[in-house]
């Protein structure tokens, strides 16, 4: 174990210089934006003086290697900063709007991949073991289908079918304080739903494709020729050697979950962290966009970095690579 | 079925005890009262108010300068109150103040306030809290949405507790109206001359117990709420849903009891539904297309009126708005405004009067490049192409250009000859034409210059006498008519869609949507 142990740290290591090429790729990046958040806020009709004293507030006037290193100085105290919105009356962390809206975009990534992770291996293993089946035609079909539809036409559809002909769920995932953990599964059936239907289809295709790649190897052949039972083949021999690929789509869906579902939270008004983004940018709120951009960043170096141990501990070739 | 008998009970609960109190005297009158009319006249107390809101935005804070979305709009209303509201019927009466008068010249208003109004932390309301309520929106480092507004003020003072005097560098008669807008709800003083903006207090129908900005905001109704017979519902929840199809579903699915800014294309399908009600009201926002009057070729008015005639206004509004507004007739005053011209004569589709304004002018047809874009209003570019093919058949060739919507307003607008544009509604008439078509305005979208018209303008805004006002803005819509570069398309109506279960007022504000978004302390549960 000694040399997983190296690598995990050697990975870790080239995980952090990652996430810093990427804070670094971020801040210049929002320094080309178009206009700034001063002039977006006082509109057209605010005159220079009163632009230039409102830069000066937000600490827009000092030079932005200046305000770089200031920023990652915070970070690394665990600060995200200070939004330009509230401001001197109100003044709002940026940790206090984006931390409860990541909370509640976890919160429904957990539960989908809960829900759609195992579905999805289950029926990937059953389509390889029944390949060319009807069976498996059948799910093949259905979710080539759910990755074609677009995932608005998903959420609408089943709003359609499930809200409103047939009022079982609720057409909003609108949270409010207070509310128990029954409940709050109950407000994001629909959303799960829908997630669910995108990254199943991904998941148990790449299962299948997976499988099937190791179950033509001769290593395969061998075990049934010896007489091991359909079921011990793929548990014992070929899923532990189709892992790697496997937990790599599962990661990449987990991603998809944190970063990517922002159409789904406005189709179900769920106040998730990629409204929050999107708003943020609109508003040309700097801290907030760097501070969603780079916990997006941090969630794909992470599942990434969990991904390729999984896949490197799993494949001795892997780990003694020459 | 349940909710029907529900109602009918309570009905008849309310004739039995109206009979009681009404008594001997008229009770052959009472068999022919019908319980409905009961239960629509008195409103009723109860119940939660949950209602999607169309605009929201998370960079809003609590002070009332940040507010531009419809959340906080309706969030201002619904724990505040101005100097002065626009009532049912929109006319501008006192809310905390009871009366005001000005000097001669407009320039001099004195306030008078009301007593024994209460701030929802207990403090009185008196003079000190208006200052400092206008002096935190027009102080040199304010950034408030009203500063524009309040540019104009050279002076606030009190006289006494319960008097506030403003004094104007220029005469205003529209004054009290501007203290009506949104930004300018009354928040309590801090005691040094600034406000108390993050307790959130009001002195408004209800009290913010939750306040997540561009997401949900709910308030519960203020027990010692000085208006009478007002804020009905024991509380009321304020949701973003910016997407319109999610506001329909939510109000169809009962998850909400209301919702506002319904897409005009769905409305079709909504009224379909018995347990919906839609409420429809004529807005003041408009989609026109501006002619430079100083750019080739429309520097000739004849030109201008040419293209007026080649537009037909009603199958645009038809095929772009549903049909839900109303057609336009070249100047921003809406139906609803008090100086709007009610004898004007429409300006109708018309080829060969076209074609005779082109002669007029010398030219027997005309090559024109209209601009518009997606993002310069809704419905733009459609509307564009059903002028481009109205416009032929009385000799003008439009070409239509669409152009991305990102910096459309920043680097298209006022810079082309000819664009579409997208006006949102001014509460008087004297500022939708002061920011629009007078010659200095910084959006006169096309740069007119009629001497008239801007001697009209100046000389409105003073004038007190009601009669003598009217004329000047009916001769300044007859200008804008015949002589203005602007063709206005059509006005835009203000639509939301309610639960059978919400009740109102025969009469609603046409201000904003939502009965001027004064539904939450005018509007209950039957």
């Amino acid at each position: 174990m000694h040399a997983l142990g190296r690598t995990i740290l050697y990975r870790l290591v080239l995980g952090l210089f990652s996430i810093l090429a990427v804070s670094v790729v971020v801040f210049s990046a929002l320094e080309f934006l178009p206009g700034d958040f001063a002039a977006s806020v006082l509109g057209r009709s605010a005159t220079p003086e009163t632009v230039a004293a409102f830069r000066q507030e937000l600490g827009l006037d000092l030079p932005p290697v200046q305000r770089y290193l200031a920023w990652i100085g915070g970070l690394l105290h665990g600060d995200l900063g200070t939004s330009f919105a509230g401001r001197a009356y109100t003044p709002r962390p940026v940790a206090d709007i984006v931390l409860p809206r990541l909370g509640n975009t976890l919160f429904l990534a957990a539960v989908t991949a809960a829900l759609a992770t195992p579905i999805a291996l289950f029926l990937g293993l059953l389509a390889a073991l029944y390949r060319n089946s009807r069976f498996d035609r059948l799910v093949n079909a259905l979710t080539l289908s759910t990755i074609a539809i677009p995932e608005f036409l998903v959420a609408y559809l089943i709003i359609l079918v499930l809200a409103v002909k047939f009022p079982l769920f609720y057409s909003m995932s609108s949270l409010s304080p207070g509310m128990t953990l029954a409940e709050k599964l109950y407000l994001v059936a629909l959303p799960v739903l829908t997630l669910s239907f995108v990254i199943v289809a991904h998941m148990m295709r790449m299962t299948r494709a997976a499988i099937i790649g190791v179950l033509s190897s001769p290593y395969i052949e061998m075990a049934r020729l010896k007489g091991t039972r359909p079921w011990h083949v793929i548990f014992r021999h070929a899923l532990p050697n189709a892992l790697g690929p496997i937990v790599n789509v599962i990661a990449f869906s987990l991603a998809y979950l944190v970063v990517g579902v922002v159409v789904i939270e406005v189709v179900f008004v769920y106040p998730g962290i990629g409204q929050t983004m999107v708003d943020a940018v609109r508003n040309r709120d700097i801290p907030v966009v760097q501070a969603c951009t780079l916990i997006f960043a941090v969630t794909y170096i992470t599942l990434n970095l969990v991904a390729d141990i999984v896949a490197i501990a799993t494949n001795p070739r892997l780990l003694h690579a020459r | 079925m349940t909710e029907a008998s529900k109602s009918t009970s309570i009905g008849n609960f309310a004739l039995s005890r109206r009979t009681l109190l009404i008594g001997a005297a008229s009770a052959a009158a009472i068999p022919m009262i019908s319980s409905r009319a009961f239960a629509q006249d008195a409103p009723r107390k109860g119940g939660i108010m949950r209602v999607a809101m169309g605009q929201a935005n998370t960079a809003e804070a609590l002070d009332p300068g940040t507010y531009s979305t419809s959340l906080s709009i309706a969030f201002a209303f619904c724990r505040g109150n101005n100097l002065a509201e626009y009532n049912k019927n929109d006319e501008l009466v006192g809310e905390l103040a009871e009366s005001w008068e000005a000097s001669p010249d407009a320039k001099v208003w004195t306030f008078k306030l009301r007593k024994g109004v209460k701030f929802h932390n207990g403090k009185s309301f008196v003079a000190d809290d208006v200052i400092a309520t206008f002096n935190h929106h027009r102080r040199a480092d304010s950034t408030s949405g009203a500063k524009a507004l309040l540019a104009d003020i050279t002076d606030v003072r009190a006289d006494g507790d319960h008097v506030v005097i403003f004094e104007l560098v220029n005469g205003n008669a529209d004054f009290p109206n501007v203290t009506a807008g949104f930004h300018l709800i009354i928040l309590p003083s801090d005691g040094k001359g600034g406000v108390d903006i993050a307790s959130g207090a009001g002195t408004g129908g209800y009290k913010m117990t939750s306040f997540d900005p561009g997401v949900r905001i709910e308030l519960v109704r203020n027990p010692e709420y000085w208006k009478e017979n007002a804020a009905h519902f024991d509380g009321v929840h304020l949701i973003a849903v910016l997407d319109a199809a999610a506001r329909n579903n939510a109000v169809v699915s009962g998850q909400v009891d209301a919702a506002e800014r319904n897409d005009t294309a769905t409305i079709g399908m909504l009224s379909q539904n018995s347990q919906l009600t839609i409420d429809e009201t004529p807005s003041a926002a408009h989609n026109n297309f501006a002619m430079a009057c100083t750019m080739a070729p429309f520097t000739d008015p004849n030109i201008r009126l040419a293209m007026k005639y080649g537009v037909d206004r009603e199958d645009i509004l038809r095929k772009t708005q549903f049909g839900h507004g109303y057609v336009g007739n070249d100047h921003p005053i809406a139906k609803s405004n008090k100086y709007f011209n009610t004898e004007l004569a429409q300006t109708a589709y018309d080829p060969d009067k076209a074609r005779h304004y082109l002669r007029q002018a010398g030219v027997e047809s005309l090559d024109v490049e209209l601009i518009t874009s997606e993002g310069a209003a809704a419905g733009a570019v459609q509307a564009a192409e059903l002028f481009s093919s109205s416009a032929a058949a009385g000799g003008i060739n439009i070409s239509v250009k669409r152009v991305p919507s990102d910096g459309y307003y920043s680097d298209v607008w006022l810079k082309s000859p000819f664009a579409a544009s997208d006006w949102g509604g001014r509460p008087t008439a004297d500022l939708a034409f002061t920011v629009g078509y007078a010659k200095d305005a910084p959006w006169n979208e096309t740069h007119w210059q009629n001497p008239k018209f801007n001697e009209l303008l100046v000389a409105a805004r003073t004038e007190l006498d009601e009669e003598r006002r009217r004329g000047m803005y009916w001769e300044m819509q007859e200008l804008c008519n015949r002589d203005g570069g602007a063709i206005v398309l059509n006005f835009q109506n203000w639509i939301s869609v309610r639960t059978n279960k919400v009740a109102h007022d025969a009469a609603v504000s046409a201000q904003w949507p939502l009965d001027g978004y004064k539904a939450f302390e005018r509007w209950w549960f039957a």
